[in-house]
């Protein structure tokens, strides 16, 4: 696969002290699905603009399948966005909107017949042509957007946050259209979101962004299964952080004392015995034992909250030197009342090694 | 019907309602009317009930020379007033809209200064330029005149609709390939072409019924209110309401080809 976007060292300033981006280097494969991923104020959307022209960076460089664009205009970059709020032409119908792009690349009236028709057809709105966008609902203004920024075969797709105006069922169905779309079309999309979900389900690769830097990039599954660090760990999934101390080091396997037991780690990062780390647990890793059944890599505490939440119960379980977990437990078909532990129950919980994250430093408030 | 105890007070406040409604339309628009009514009147004298209908009145303005001059010199200001502060007024908003310059929150605070400014004290300060720069008055004189006041009104509307427009609008079409002048004519000046228009027709009928600045720029050329101004100091004529009365026509017409101007704009 050749590399179709390379930001080289990519920065921002804003002000003296102020760096919106910093020293960003991020390569881009062609056809592949990239998400920018982090809290608003990361510097993601700072980042997507830049590749689209719309801002200038204040060092480094951006090339486009080789071209160095760092400083084009939009209108001289083969890079389309869809925008957060789709900025959709108020005063153009549905079709001279998708149409537009296509005038003012010079194609011919029949040629752009046939590309909006396409371009319609493959976001399955082209009974909509002559609408306006004040007429169409939002999940509709969302795909004509698409379908305007994708008619002009961008080597790149940006697209800004785009499901964020969407409501919650909307959101999810959309996830998986988007993501088909990209493989018909076979068009890079480089995406942002703030959205954990959105990112892991539609993305080949995910980039989480951290105060202008780049926290960690991977797969979904490798984020998700390695986080780099505790800012990884709690932006995707669900994880609780427990204080801890190194207590043995045998080849690869870090034994770790938790209050009042103790848990094997498979750890990444070399760390002397007598350390006080941070661990990091995710509650659908956490396997909660029946009644006399064995297992290794066990801590035991009690139960101290039920959170029900359709798929199953989520168990606040305090361990003996009061540090507190999650884990969770799937339903039967049928949930009856004993299925519900009570408050104050005993349990006892089983980690796999290479389920329990080990960050170095102490737990932060 | 079905007892509701409710039913008595709100038929109550329904009624007071209404009443309030009429009494504000009545407030608004009886002067109007009188004014038609008296358009018609046979007699000479201002008193009610009508004694008769009648067009003379109407037959009388169209023999009245002084009159059709100053009906025409007023058109001639008001349009020329308009260009004039359309000119200045709608790049003078985009400049503010769109660029950021040293010293633009004051720039936009000594632009709209005229508007708040007594007629009175732009008609003789413009006077005085006049003189000083040895411009002889005449109708151009009042067109500069009106201007000043008018731009503070064409910026504030198009600077308003301007700032309603998402800044994605015009960055998305310089992401389809249009350049930053294809952009504004393609995508921003179509969104702000009825706040121009009736920003214009304000700036028109502001300018038509002008007297103070008028008073003090114009040379020997009467405007249309400055001529009934002064037939008035002889007393209302029944000429006078029927002036009046074409006005209204003219508003009037001038209100619905706006509003229906508007309207097709939304619906296409």
């Amino acid at each position: 696969m050749a590399t179709i976007i390379e930001l080289d060292h990519i920065s921002k300033q804003y002000g003296p002290d102020i760096l919106g981006v910093d020293d960003i280097s991020l390569n881009v494969e062609d056809g592949e699905f990239v998400t920018l991923l982090g809290p608003s104020g990361c510097g993601k959307s700072t980042l997507l603009r830049m590749i689209g022209g719309f801002e200038e960076p204040t060092g480094g460089c951006i090339r486009l399948a080789g071209e160095d664009v760092t400083f084009s205009p939009p209108y001289r970059r083969a890079v389309n966005m869809v925008f957060q709020d789709y900025a959709l032409f108020p005063h153009m119908t549905v079709g001279d909107n998708v149409a537009y792009g296509l005038k003012l690349m010079g194609c011919s009236p029949r040629e752009i017949d046939t590309r909006v028709f396409d371009a319609l057809h493959l976001v399955g709105l082209y009974d909509k042509l002559k609408l306006y966008p004040h007429q169409l609902s939002g999940g509709q203004r969302q795909r004509i957007a698409l379908a305007r920024a994708i008619v002009r075969r961008p080597k790149v797709l940006l697209l800004d946050e785009p499901l964020s105006a969407l409501d919650a069922k909307l959101r999810e169905q959309m996830q998986t259209e988007l993501k088909q779309l990209q493989e018909k079309v076979g068009i890079t999309f480089i995406m942002v979101t703030h959205d954990q979900t959105e990112a892991l389900v539609m993305s080949d690769r995910i980039v989480v962004m951290e105060k202008g830097r780049i926290a960690q990039e991977g797969t979904p599954q490798q984020l998700y299964d390695h986080p780099a660090s505790r800012y990884v760990a709690n932006f995707i999934g669900t994880t609780t952080f427990l204080p801890g101390v190194t207590e043995s080091i045998s080849d690869g396997t870090t034994r770790i004392a938790i209050g009042g037991g103790a848990l094997d780690a498979v750890a990444d990062i070399a760390l002397p015995v007598g350390e006080a780390v941070t661990i990091g647990l995710r509650p659908e890793k956490v396997r909660l034992l029946e009644e006399g059944e064995a297992s290794t890599n066990t801590l035991s505490g009690k139960i101290c909250e039920v959170i029900y939440y359709g798929l199953g119960l989520r168990l606040g379980i305090e361990l003996a030197g009061g540090a507190r977990l999650y884990a969770d437990k799937l339903l039967p078909d049928t949930l009856s009342r004993s299925h519900v532990p009570p408050l104050g129950q005993p349990v006892r919980l089983a980690v796999q090694p290479h389920n329990v994250f080990v960050f170095p430093g102490e737990v932060e408030a | 019907m079905t007892a509701n105890p409710y039913q008595a007070s709100r038929y109550a406040a329904d009624a007071a309602f209404m009443t309030f409604i009429a009494a504000v339309m009545a407030f608004l628009y009886v002067p109007i009317w009188v004014l038609i009514a008296f358009s018609f009147n046979s007699s000479r004298s201002l008193s009610w009930p009508p004694t008769g209908f009648t067009l003379d009145w109407y037959a009388k303005l169209a023999t009245n020379d002084g009159l059709h001059a100053a009906i025409r010199n007023s058109f001639y200001v008001a349009t020329g007033a308009t260009i004039l502060t359309l000119l200045i007024g709608v790049p003078a908003a985009l400049a503010i809209h769109k660029f950021d310059f040293p010293g633009k929150t004051l720039f936009r605070r000594l632009i709209l200064l005229p508007i708040t400014l007594p007629g009175i004290v732009t008609g003789i300060s413009m006077l005085n330029v006049s003189k000083l720069i040895n411009v002889p008055l005449s109708l151009e004189t009042v067109i500069a005149g009106h201007a000043t006041a008018l731009i503070g009104v064409v910026v504030t509307q198009v600077y308003a609709r301007l700032q309603r427009l998402p800044g994605s609008l015009d960055e998305a079409a310089l992401d389809l390939g249009a350049g930053p002048w294809r952009s504004f004519f393609d995508i921003t000046l179509p969104n702000i072409r009825s706040a121009i228009i009736s920003a214009g027709l304000l700036s028109f009928v502001l300018s038509f019924d002008e007297i103070p600045v008028t008073y003090f720029l114009t040379g020997r050329d009467n405007t249309l209110p400055m001529y009934i101004y002064s037939t008035l100091r002889r007393g209302i004529t029944p000429e006078i309401n029927a002036v009046g009365t074409i006005i209204v026509l003219i508003s009037f017409v001038l209100i619905c080809i706006s509003v229906m101007g508007t309207k097709e704009r939304d619906q296409k």
